[in-house]
This record gives structure tokens, C-alpha cells and sequence, in this order.
């Protein structure tokens, strides 16, 4: 009987430990000379961070997320009072709409000037009257494809993801914004619609195109393709420009409807207790060094206009890392759901998956 | 009375433990399961189980829950019986062979699986230089159940391995002397008495296969929603705390009910129906 009750108990400590681990831990630096910082996984180069801290003596707490979502919960867990976030344009709409923002002193920072005013301007979408907002980098969504499998007339457009004859070869975005986005500008509607009509046909389509899906994959997209298990996928342009860094098979392309422009930012949360300190980190993002090694690293395309006197004619004409100006026209910004709409789509999403 | 002090002293640690890390959660988890995000009292997270898309996600748990226990049976009862039966005596070297896969992190053995199993994985590699067609597996249910198979396996046999060493030689013996051939020893005298492995070794398997969503994750590649995705994904992208815990709470149920059954059928093939 002893033994049942212990497997009872082992049993279920297996079922609450997943659910358990969400608590998180405590943590409260009150000290001048700390920084707590939350930025996406990967999209920092660890000498910026280093020579940060030995610049300026302040200790940096570095923690990473992988998606938006994650992000928020982990900032709305509240057990860490970050100091200085980095996330993309809708999240920070929502939390700015949640009073959750602190306007930023632009006059404290000595390097602003150094970004693109017109990425400025598109950020207005997400942060009207630009009080909140640093722009870090942005890039687009679009279609990564292997040229020796699918030619460029088939991926001009997003029909392609739907093509029987590459059952099991196309990999979807497993992210719920985006994975929509691809429908509705098909269809020609607003990628923000909250038209429940629309996203109904939306979600129809999606799951007509789960047949074909060989995956909804994220950060394991570019692998996927390097290694040419899958023909073409639905991915952020930086992931595409890593992947092509490794198969040079490998091409990137928005399709003629059109995509998503994202801006991913600096902001300040309401948690922050070093703000000056936050005011030095975000300056230094913008400074042409820590930018240039920043962009070297990540290749999504920087709003910082210093870098582009470093790179060479090469990089700056690679349309995969810095979109042209047609391409973006052919983009919009997402903007925050409100409460109902966002049910209704994670509704539909999960409908997806368990289609 | 000091002795008994002594030990009781010593159970501390582990009281402590199940305390911080099994009654408080539990009770964390009820609270919310039980209320709304504005604090109130309800039901309603309990009740969305009845939602298609849950059901539907409950219901592959199950079934991929049952299919590897199944699975995991099947393979592990004669592995632990020819690892019992083996004439060498360093026997727990075999064991320790089964258990060394364990030692590496689980993460890395099922993203190895991934690389085997993928359009141009290494089987594909394989089938394909043989002549064989190649076969789609990675991201389908088939790949989840395979992973769960491999990373469950351990737990199956170790049990049973455990119940047929308690197995006296001269009970299987006395069978022989009595005039049972090697099927009558097996079904009469063994398999009776591994019964306790058997059942450990499909509870350890079912209940932790059962809410598993790391698997599913990475060889499911988001097309297979279980049950424990849907918990998954109400903490993190759905940010609603409420419905995962009242998801939680319906899955520890289920869990409860099965392992109930399980001691149910332990019981009364024991011959004494005291309950």
C-alpha cells in the first residue's frame, strides 16, 4: 500500500512539475549599477554585452525569450521587475494599451540620431506620437525556398503553400499572427481584420493547407532547410538569411500580396527600477559599433543608418536582409487585438492544430 | 523514544519536499483551476473540457498513451525475461546497459530522432540507397509514439525485470517437478507473479505519456495537439492560467481513474475482493 501511495505521489508530482515550473523564481536588484534586460533568444552578440558592462560598470541580467507570447507571460509572471525590454511592434501596442510603458527621454539619448526616421515614422503604427519606442531591428515575412525544388514563378505567390505536389515539403510558421497573415492577404483583407467572416475563411484555409504541411516549425525552420528536408517554408527574413548563409540552393522572397513588416523595439516597462541605466543600455544599441556587431550577428535588417557605411555593396544590395521599398509597400504592421478577437483567433489556432 | 525521534527527524527532508514541491502546487493549481481571472468562483475552466478541440486532444492522449504502454509491454515483458533467464553473471551489467541511454539528456536522444527520421534523415538515407521507398514518419502521431516508446522503455523494464528477480527458482522448479511444461510455468507461476512489475511498469509509462508535451513538440512538429500542448499553450500563448490549471486538474483526474483501475485489476485478480 506504501508503495502505491509513493508512485501516487511520484505520479503526481510528474503531472504538476510542468505546470509548476511556470511560478518562476524571485529575484530584486535595487542596486544602481544592475540592468535587468529581456530580449528575443539569439538576437544580441555576447561582445556587445560585454563591452557594454566594461564601458559603463553596470552588471547586466540577461534573460531570453523565444516567442511574443512567452514573453509576455514571463513579463506578466511579474516575479522579475525587468528594467528594459526588446519585443515586436503588436506586444508592445497591447502593453502600451495596458499602461504598462514608460515614455523614454529621447533627449538623454545620444545616438538616436542614428536611426532610420523613417522606421521612426512606421513605428508610429504601434506607438503614436513615438514616446516609448527605440527601433532595434525589423525585417519582413516571407517565403525561404530551395531553388533546385521550386522555381521563383511558384513562390511569387502564397498559392504555393497550398501545391499538392509538395505534400509533406512545405513548413508552415508556427506562430498564430503570422500563420493567419498568410490567408488574409490572399484573400486580400486587412492582415489585422477582426471580421469574424474573414477570419472564419482564414482558418478554413489553413487547415486545407494542413495536408500539405510537413511541419508548423519557428527557430528550427532554418535548419529544416539547410538540410533540404523541406522544399520551402513560411519564415522571418533573418532566419532566411541565416539559412542561406549555409545552402547556397536557398533563396528568399515576399510574395506579390504582400507580408508582414515587423519592428522589433526597445522599450521601458513599468517594472523598470534603473532607469538611467536602461537609458545608457538603450543608447548603446544605437551606437554605430554595438550596432554594426549586433547586425553581424543577427541579419535582420538595422534601422541604425551608421551601419550601412560599414557593409560592404554586397550585403546592402541583399534584398533577403534589407527589403526594398516596393517590397514593403507590399507589407503592413500588425496591430494589438483587442480582448475578443484574440480569444477568437487563439480559439481558431488551437482548432488548427488539433485539426 | 529518542530512536524514534532520530528517524523521524530524517523523514523531514522528504516532507519538506513533498510539501513545497507536490501539496502547494497542488493546491496553487486548484485555486486557479477553480476561479476566473477576476478571482471569482467558477466552474467554467472545469467545464471547457467538454469544448470538441479538448476532447479531441484528450482523446489522441489517450490513445497515444495506450498504444506506447502497449508498446512498451509487449517489448519490455520478454527482454526482462531473457535478461532474468541469462546464464552470465554479470547481469547487472545488461541492466545498467538499458538504463545508460538515461543518462544522456532526453532532449538531445529525441532531437536525435528528429535527424533520423526526417525527409532527408538517415533513415530516408537508408531506404533510399537500398532501393526502398521512402517513408513520411517525422511529424506525424506515428513519430510522437515512437519517441514516447524509446524514452519510456527504461521504465517498463526495470520494473518487471525487479518483480521476475523476486521470483524464487524453486517455485519455477517445484512447477517443473509438478508437471508443468514451460507455457503452464509461464502463465500459471510467472506471469502471476510479476503482476506487481507489470502494473508499476504501465503506470510509469501511461501517466507521464499522458500529459507529455515536450515529444509531441519536437516530433509532432505542432501537428499533433495533445492534451498536454493544449495546457502548454493556455499558460503561454493563450495566457490564461485559469483554463490550463482547470485542463490540469481534468488530466490529474484521468490520471487518478486509470491508476485506479489499474489497482482494481491488481485486487481482484489477487483473488480477495476485500474492498
Amino acid at each position: 500500500m506504501k508503495k502505491k501511495l509513493i508512485s501516487l505521489i511520484c505520479c503526481l508530482t510528474l503531472v504538476i512539475l510542468p505546470a509548476a515550473s511556470f511560478t518562476g523564481c524571485k529575484s530584486d536588484a535595487q542596486s544602481d549599477d544592475t540592468l535587468i534586460v529581456l530580449n528575443y533568444g539569439k538576437y544580441i552578440e555576447a561582445d556587445v554585452l560585454k563591452q557594454f558592462e566594461k564601458d559603463t560598470g553596470i552588471k547586466v541580467k540577461y534573460e531570453e525569450y523565444e516567442s511574443v507570447e512567452d514573453m509576455y507571460a514571463k513579463y506578466k509572471a511579474g516575479s522579475i521587475n525587468y528594467d528594459v525590454i526588446c519585443t515586436s511592434d503588436y506586444m508592445i501596442e497591447t502593453l502600451r494599451n495596458e499602461g504598462e510603458l514608460i515614455p523614454i527621454d529621447y533627449n538623454s539619448l545620444e545616438y538616436y540620431k542614428n536611426i532610420d526616421p523613417e522606421i521612426i515614422e512606421a513605428s508610429e503604427a504601434f506607438d503614436p506620437n513615438h514616446k516609448y519606442t527605440v527601433p532595434y531591428f525589423f525585417g519582413t515575412v516571407g517565403i525561404l525556398y530551395n531553388t533546385k525544388m521550386v522555381d521563383e514563378e511558384t513562390v511569387s505567390s502564397w498559392n504555393c503553400l497550398w501545391d499538392e505536389n509538395y505534400k509533406n515539403r512545405v513548413v508552415m510558421i508556427n506562430s498564430q499572427r503570422d500563420a493567419f497573415m498568410v490567408p488574409l492577404k490572399m484573400k486580400g483583407y486587412d492582415i489585422n481584420t477582426r471580421d469574424k467572416n474573414e477570419l472564419d475563411e482564414a482558418f478554413d484555409m489553413l487547415c486545407s493547407q494542413k495536408g500539405v504541411a510537413y511541419a508548423y516549425l519557428m527557430d528550427e525552420t532554418y535548419e529544416c532547410m539547410i538540410s533540404e528536408d523541406a522544399a520551402m517554408a513560411v519564415c522571418y527574413s533573418g532566419e532566411a538569411a541565416m539559412g542561406m548563409e549555409y545552402n547556397e540552393n536557398l533563396a528568399y522572397t515576399v510574395p506579390k500580396e504582400g507580408g508582414n513588416l515587423w519592428i522589433d523595439s526597445w522599450f521601458v516597462p513599468r517594472t523598470c527600477k534603473h532607469y538611467d541605466a536602461a537609458m545608457k543600455w538603450i543608447d548603446y544599441m544605437c551606437q554605430e559599433d554595438a550596432a554594426t556587431q549586433n547586425f553581424e550577428y543577427v541579419w535582420y535588417a538595422t534601422p541604425n543608418l551608421t551601419v550601412a557605411q560599414n557593409e560592404d555593396e554586397e550585403t546592402l544590395a541583399d534584398e533577403t536582409v534589407f527589403p526594398t521599398k516596393e517590397t514593403l509597400e507590399r507589407c503592413d504592421l500588425f496591430k494589438a487585438y483587442d480582448d475578443e478577437t484574440l480569444d477568437y483567433t487563439s480559439e481558431l489556432w488551437k482548432k488548427l492544430k488539433a485539426y | 523514544m529518542n530512536n524514534k525521534m532520530r528517524t523521524s527527524f530524517l523523514a523531514w527532508p522528504y516532507a519538506l519536499w513533498v510539501l513545497i514541491c507536490t501539496i502547494f502546487p497542488l493546491f496553487y493549481i486548484l485555486g486557479y483551476a477553480i476561479t476566473n481571472d477576476a478571482g471569482k468562483l467558477t466552474f467554467a475552466n472545469l467545464i471547457v473540457i467538454a469544448d470538441p478541440v479538448h476532447l479531441k486532444s484528450l482523446w489522441l492522449s489517450v490513445q497515444v498513451a495506450f498504444i506506447t504502454t502497449v508498446i512498451c509491454l509487449v517489448m519490455a515483458y520478454p527482454v526482462a525475461l531473457i535478461l532474468h533467464n541469462l546464464k552470465i553473471r554479470n547481469k547487472s551489467f545488461i541492466v545498467f546497459l538499458f538504463i545508460l541511454p538515461m543518462w544522456m539528456n532526453f532532449m538531445l536522444r529525441i532531437l536525435a530522432w528528429q535527424n533520423i527520421l526526417s525527409n532527408n534523415g538517415i533513415l530516408n538515407n537508408i531506404l533510399s540507397a537500398v532501393g526502398l521507398p521512402t517513408v513520411h514518419i517525422l511529424y506525424t502521431k506515428y513519430a510522437v509514439i515512437l519517441g514516447m516508446v524509446y524514452d519510456f522503455l527504461p521504465y517498463m523494464i526495470l520494473p518487471i525485470y525487479n518483480a521476475l528477480s523476486k521470483i524464487s527458482d524453486d517455485v519455477i522448479e517445484a512447477a517443473s517437478d509438478l508437471g508443468a511444461n514451460w507455457w503452464t510455468t509461464f502463465t500459471k507461476v510467472t506471469l502471476p507473479l510479476s503482476k506487481d512489475g507489470i502494473i508499476s511498469g504501465i503506470i510509469m509509462v501511461f501517466v507521464p505519456s499522458l500529459s507529455s508535451f515536450v515529444v509531441s513538440n519536437l516530433l509532432g512538429g505542432g501537428k499533433v495537439l495533445l492534451i498536454g500542448n493544449v495546457i502548454e499553450q493556455e499558460f503561454t500563448s493563450a495566457r490564461d492560467w485559469n483554463t490550463g490549471s482547470g485542463l490540469s486538474i481534468i488530466l490529474m483526474v484521468f490520471v487518478l481513474l486509470s491508476m485506479g483501475i489499474m489497482n482494481k485489476v491488481d485486487d481482484s485478480e489477487n483473488g480477495g475482493m476485500l474492498l
